[in-house]
């Protein structure tokens, strides 16, 4: 895993890629100012910090909404590390490298809402990363006792249990699976006190605008997508790793920072399993401003930037990612839990070229009736990558079809889609 | 008040019952599951809608409010969510 930084612009990402102490990150971070709640709330919106789980929602107005209803009873502080998106790295390689800003994000929030419990939670899975923040939590309860306690919290690793409402219930005792809301997590999440749940880069950033102010936050990027985002880019690339950018970065510049491509680039994956499909002609000149890849019907979701070369096959990668999709659907709904898997076995048909009549209509349709009938985003995701791969993949998806599958989807997945076990 | 159908997708069993009585506003998906038309009930259609209501043995349909958040018939979106949906 490589940690590369790039365009000048890397907040988060050290220079040199190692584990930052808590002495050293003090010497390179400084001591955290002291805020009022209400001061600090009002610097984040300043700063325009939107979240890096995925749904891109403003940091001030989530944190302002737990802070208003905390003030008679408390609240709870949940960091998401769970990280369960296959080709996501972001997360770990930031804990591994710079876990007390991590940790600083979460205090402040914690000071903000006045919190009773503030709990960072990871995916069961990750050995090495639990390992990693039991020694830096230990270091940071030695170096600063009067601070709050921050409890490391492991949940199955099962692509479902990094959903907030699925880590609500975890840390609850009760099973890691989304459950409908309302109430939200910000009115009645752990304990049923009022929650704030972020994932660990939007505390990270958090705790560069407590010390530095909006002011410099928003000095690169654009106006209307401040700061950096880190990204997690894959696949035909010659330097995959996890790279920090401003997010007036195109996806081509994005790819250079990764060693350029890796054989020649068709389509693009943006966002992840979440994500959408696009052609490599159109992504290229693409911005990360949520604006700029909104307008071509994309979003950045988790920050996942997967590339594919013409010597990979989008309709494999895509049968793959739809199949993991459902079996990772929680299986408490019925149109994610029986529509999901009823749309992968009709796109694996295709893709093996099983011709039935209508079948890429019957995937078109299905794609659209599954979406939004949740209790979670599950199947909105899925089926959103799914209907970008239909129009993005047409002519491959018609040659498969036709003369069964090509010989480019016979080589080693260019993307993973390990089982899960919840181990 | 205006008022529109809601439907809690764990608790529904896909028993159908809704559909059969409410079919001006409920249709049953390729596996039995509602699909709500959750524009606000005019009226004239709020009777109707409240005997699927009551009929659904999981108690999984609701009336809510027209201004409760959320989008096309799921249970409430986070917040800010509605700008990831096309
Ligand atoms: C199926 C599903 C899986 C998710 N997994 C994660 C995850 O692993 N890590 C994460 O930070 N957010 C994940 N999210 C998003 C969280 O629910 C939540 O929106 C996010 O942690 C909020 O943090 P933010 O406002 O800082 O983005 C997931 C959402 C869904 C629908
Ligand atoms: S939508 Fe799917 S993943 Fe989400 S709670 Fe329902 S069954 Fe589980
Ligand atoms: S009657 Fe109730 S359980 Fe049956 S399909 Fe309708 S909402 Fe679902």
């Amino acid at each position: 895993m490589s940690a590369a930084v790039a365009g000048g612009a890397a907040r988060l990402l050290p220079a040199v890629p190692s584990a930052e102490g808590y002495t050293a990150h003090l010497a390179t971070a400084g001591p955290l100012p002291a805020f009022s709640g209400d001061e600090l709330i009002a610097e984040l919106g300043r700063a325009g910090l939107t979240g890096h789980g995925g749904a891109a929602f403003p940091a001030a107005l989530k944190w302002q909404a737990v802070a208003e209803r905390s003030r008679a009873r408390g609240a709870v502080v949940v960091g998401d590390a769970m990280e369960t998106e296959p080709a996501s790295l972001k997360d770990r390689t930031l804990l591994a490298l710079r876990p007390h800003l991590v940790f600083d994000g979460m205090l402040l929030a914690a000071s903000a809402m006045r919190a009773r419990r503030v709990v960072l939670c990871v995916a069961s899975s990750s050995d090495a990363l639990a390992r990693t923040l039991v020694a830096a939590l230990a270091e940071r309860r030695r170096a600063a006792p009067h601070e709050p306690r921050i409890e490391l919290v492991t949940s199955p690793s099962r692509y479902i249990a990094g959903e907030e409402t699925a880590l609500i219930s975890r840390l609850n005792g009760r099973r890691a699976l989304p459950r409908a809301v309302p109430p939200r997590p910000f009115a009645t999440g752990v304990d049923g006190l009022p929650t704030l749940v972020n994932n660990v880069e939007t505390f990270a950033h958090a705790a560069l605008i407590a010390r530095r102010g909006a002011r410099w936050f928003r000095s690169v990027g654009s106006a209307a997508a401040p700061g950096t985002t880190l990204l997690s880019v894959c696949g035909g690339v010659a330097a995959p790793g996890v790279k920090e950018m401003a997010y007036d970065s195109t996806i081509g510049q994005v790819v250079a920072a990764a060693g350029g491509p890796a054989g020649d680039p068709v389509a693009v994956l943006v966002g992840g399993y979440f994500g959408r499909w696009a052609p490599a002609a159109t992504a290229w000149s693409l911005t990360l401003e949520p604006g700029s890849l909104r307008r071509a019907g994309l979003a950045l979701g988790a920050g996942v930037i997967a590339v594919l070369p013409r010597d990979a096959c989008g309709v494999a990668e895509t049968d793959r990612i739809l199949a993991f999709m459902a079996r990772e659907s929680s299986g408490q709904c019925g149109p994610c839990s029986r529509g999901l898997p009823a749309l992968a076995a009709l796109f694996h048909d295709t893709a093996l070229g099983r011709a039935r009549p209508g079948v890429l209509e019957t995937c078109a349709r299905w794609s659209l009736e599954i979406r939004g009938r949740g209790a979670c985003r599950h199947p909105d995701g899925a089926t959103l990558m799914a209907a970008s791969a239909l129009e993005v993949f047409h002519d491959e998806l018609r040659r498969h079809l036709r003369h069964g599958p090509c010989r480019e989807s016979a080589r080693p997945p260019l993307l993973p889609t390990p089982v899960l076990t919840g181990r | 008040m205006k008022r529109r159908l809601r439907v809690d997708p764990i608790a529904c069993k896909a028993h159908g019952v809704c559909a059969e009585l409410f079919p001006e506003r409920i249709r049953l998906d390729d596996w039995g599951y509602p699909v709500l038309d959750d524009r606000p009930l005019p009226d004239e259609l709020v009777e109707h809608a409240r005997r699927a209501v009551d009929a659904c043995p999981r108690t999984a349909l609701h009336l809510v409010p027209i201004d409760e958040r959320g989008a096309r018939g799921r249970p409430e979106l986070p917040a800010g969510d509605e700008q990831l949906l096309p």
